[in-house]
């Protein structure tokens, strides 16, 4: 879509444009050309010099075990993330859905935790469970449960997965609600007379009708539990037990600026590039799907 | 979203005292974490440290909020939300700005090389700063500006979200507006400040409501370029209040800067909520 009525003059636009072009070149363009750049290299051990290995770096990382165990790790991560966060979203939206009077005050009180940081999220949540202090871990100990993420890696990815998904429960939920509002009340008042129950009108009338929301949420969901639960893990696990939840975005971090493995750091942020490239082609795919709804 | 309730399958009687069970169950579950967390800041650390720790607040509220904010652990938490505060706003502010001179640009005006400045612009769409972390790092350090704000807020707010959006905009402002101003002989940035600008105010108010918690929660980024505590953000702070080793930690200090960090962007959502579950939807349409 272009403008019929513009401005004239070339001086002025380029100008208005130099800001975010210059900011754009230094803090992006620059550095992942440089990404790209260094992962064609290795340094040698006194950082002096840098010898050209050719995809030597990218070969290593896909023949490294560890790596490919960050990749499972990723995979199971996100789907667990995206599952967790969605199902009770759902379920808490159709509730709502339902209530003539009232939604408007839970939607008001479910919004809180889409507005804290993961990284505080995964405080309060390692606060709970704590092994030591924790309410919920001493409970569970009551109970005869030995509750220790510290040492127990399936506990601490189940860990990580609830605090990650803590927060997007509200963000899935904003989502659900506005879409389930949107259903056409005489649609499903119709089948009502037709006798069909809540639940056979939810699966034939409402989940299809829920679905480009759904699909969309699932991309965006993935990409989040891919990019943005840094903050969760790092202060949870530390990537943790045996690198039981080191996904591919802690990996780059842990082995860049704890390892100092720069090559192998910047293989690794291009693969990521790649991810990404991958999931903004997925969603943009929809979105040109959904202009035409 | 006005629809017509006839209720006709709207739950009534035992099922809709059921389904508001469901959903203060829910809300319950989900506000735990939080409630735990500020029970947690108002007692003492003797009370913590025994398990299981009290469920209703103590009387430690006004001792340990002084404690943290005043004394902190590393450093006080009034000098982390000030830091914070300053990186949310400058990104928020910053991107805002740069967005609609950039979207104004390339929607208003053919010039030379606007097609490859556009797709320049939308490339960076998608990498987030996770991904190019370590070269963004090293081009910062280069500039000197590890521990200072403009080193906190410049590689935030180049990425090209506002300004897709501002563009999708722009596109949707008559023409006849720009044609009465240009008849009228006035300048391409009168028309931008009297008539674009106004006409966009809901717009930035959602996007500002959206980047100022993007600003605000940000970890990596911080914890990798501010190494001197007075620059920490708070988000960050927290991680750097847990002793290393087997120290135990000051948990009611840690439990009330929690809080802290939580109440700006919580404040934010609730009282912008409508503007906010516009601009959500909207950026992610």
């Amino acid at each position: 879509m272009e403008k019929r009525v513009t401005f004239k003059g070339w001086l002025l636009p380029l100008l208005l444009i130099a800001p975010q072009v210059a900011i754009s070149a230094v803090f992006f363009f620059y550095p992942a050309g440089q990404a790209i750049w260094q992962s064609l290299f290795i340094p040698d051990p006194f950082g002096l010099s840098m010898q050209y290995v050719g995809l030597g770096n990218f070969e290593y990382l896909l023949s490294d075990p560890f790596y490919r165990q960050s990749f499972v790790t990723t995979a199971v991560f996100s789907t667990l993330v995206t599952l967790v966060s969605m199902v009770p979203a759902l379920f808490l939206a159709v509730m709502a859905d339902r209530l003539l009077k009232g939604a408007g005050v839970y939607r008001t009180l479910l919004i809180w935790p889409y507005a804290i940081a993961p990284a505080v999220a995964g405080v309060l949540w390692m606060f709970m469970f704590n092994t030591r202090v924790g309410v919920i871990s001493w409970y569970l100990g009551q109970l005869g449960y030995d509750w220790n993420h510290v040492l127990n890696g399936g506990e601490a990815m189940g860990l990580v997965v609830v605090a990650s998904a803590w927060g997007r429960i509200s963000y899935n939920f904003l989502f659900f609600f506005a879409a389930l509002q949107a259903v056409p009340r005489s649609v499903i008042e119709a089948a009502a007379i037709d006798g069909a129950r809540f639940w056979r009108r939810f699966f034939t009338i409402v989940l299809p009708l829920l679905s480009p929301v759904t699909f969309f949420l699932l991309v965006v969901n993935v990409v989040y539990a891919f990019f943005e639960t840094f903050g969760v893990i790092h202060t949870i696990t530390s990537g943790g037990p045996q690198q039981s939840t080191t996904i591919l975005v802690y990996k780059v971090f842990a082995d860049g600026f704890v390892g100092q493995d720069l090559g192998s750091s910047a293989a690794q942020s291009v693969i990521l590039l790649v991810v990404v490239g991958a999931l903004t082609v997925v969603q943009f795919k929809y979105i040109e799907k959904r202009v035409h709804y | 979203m006005a629809r017509e309730r006839t209720g006709m399958v709207e739950r009534r009687g035992a099922g809709l005292w059921l389904t508001h069970l469901g959903m203060i169950a829910g809300v319950l579950v989900i506000f735990f974490p939080i409630w735990l967390a500020f029970v947690a800041s108002t007692v003492t650390q003797p009370e913590i440290v025994r398990p299981p720790m009290p469920l209703w607040p103590g009387d430690q509220f006004l001792a340990n909020y002084r404690a943290a904010l005043l004394s902190g652990v590393n450093v006080p938490v009034a000098t982390m939300l000030l830091n914070s505060f300053v990186m949310a706003m400058g990104i928020a502010l910053g991107k805002i700005v740069i967005s609609l001179l950039s979207a104004f640009a390339i929607v208003y005006f053919r010039f030379p090389g606007r097609t490859l400045f556009f797709w320049l612009i939308f490339l960076t769409l998608m990498l987030p700063v996770e991904v190019r972390i370590v070269p963004t790092y090293e081009v910062v350090a280069g500039f000197g500006m590890l521990n200072s704000y403009s080193g906190l807020i410049f590689p935030l707010i180049a990425s090209a979200t506002a300004t897709f959006l501002f563009r999708q905009f722009f596109l949707t402002v008559p023409d006849e507006l720009a044609e009465a101003a240009r008849v009228d002989g006035a300048r391409p940035m009168r028309f931008f400040l009297d008539i674009l600008l106004p006409m966009s105010r809901t717009n930035i108010a959602a996007l500002f409501v959206i980047l100022f918690i993007y600003g605000w929660n940000q970890y990596l980024w911080p914890l990798l370029i501010t190494t001197d505590p007075e620059m920490n953000t708070i988000v960050m702070g927290i991680r750097q209040m847990f002793p290393s080793g087997d120290d135990v930690a000051d948990w009611p200090v840690i439990m009330a800067t929690s809080i802290l960090a939580m109440i700006p962007p919580v404040f934010v959502v609730i009282s912008m909520q409508r503007l906010f579950v516009r601009g959500l939807v909207d950026s992610e349409k």
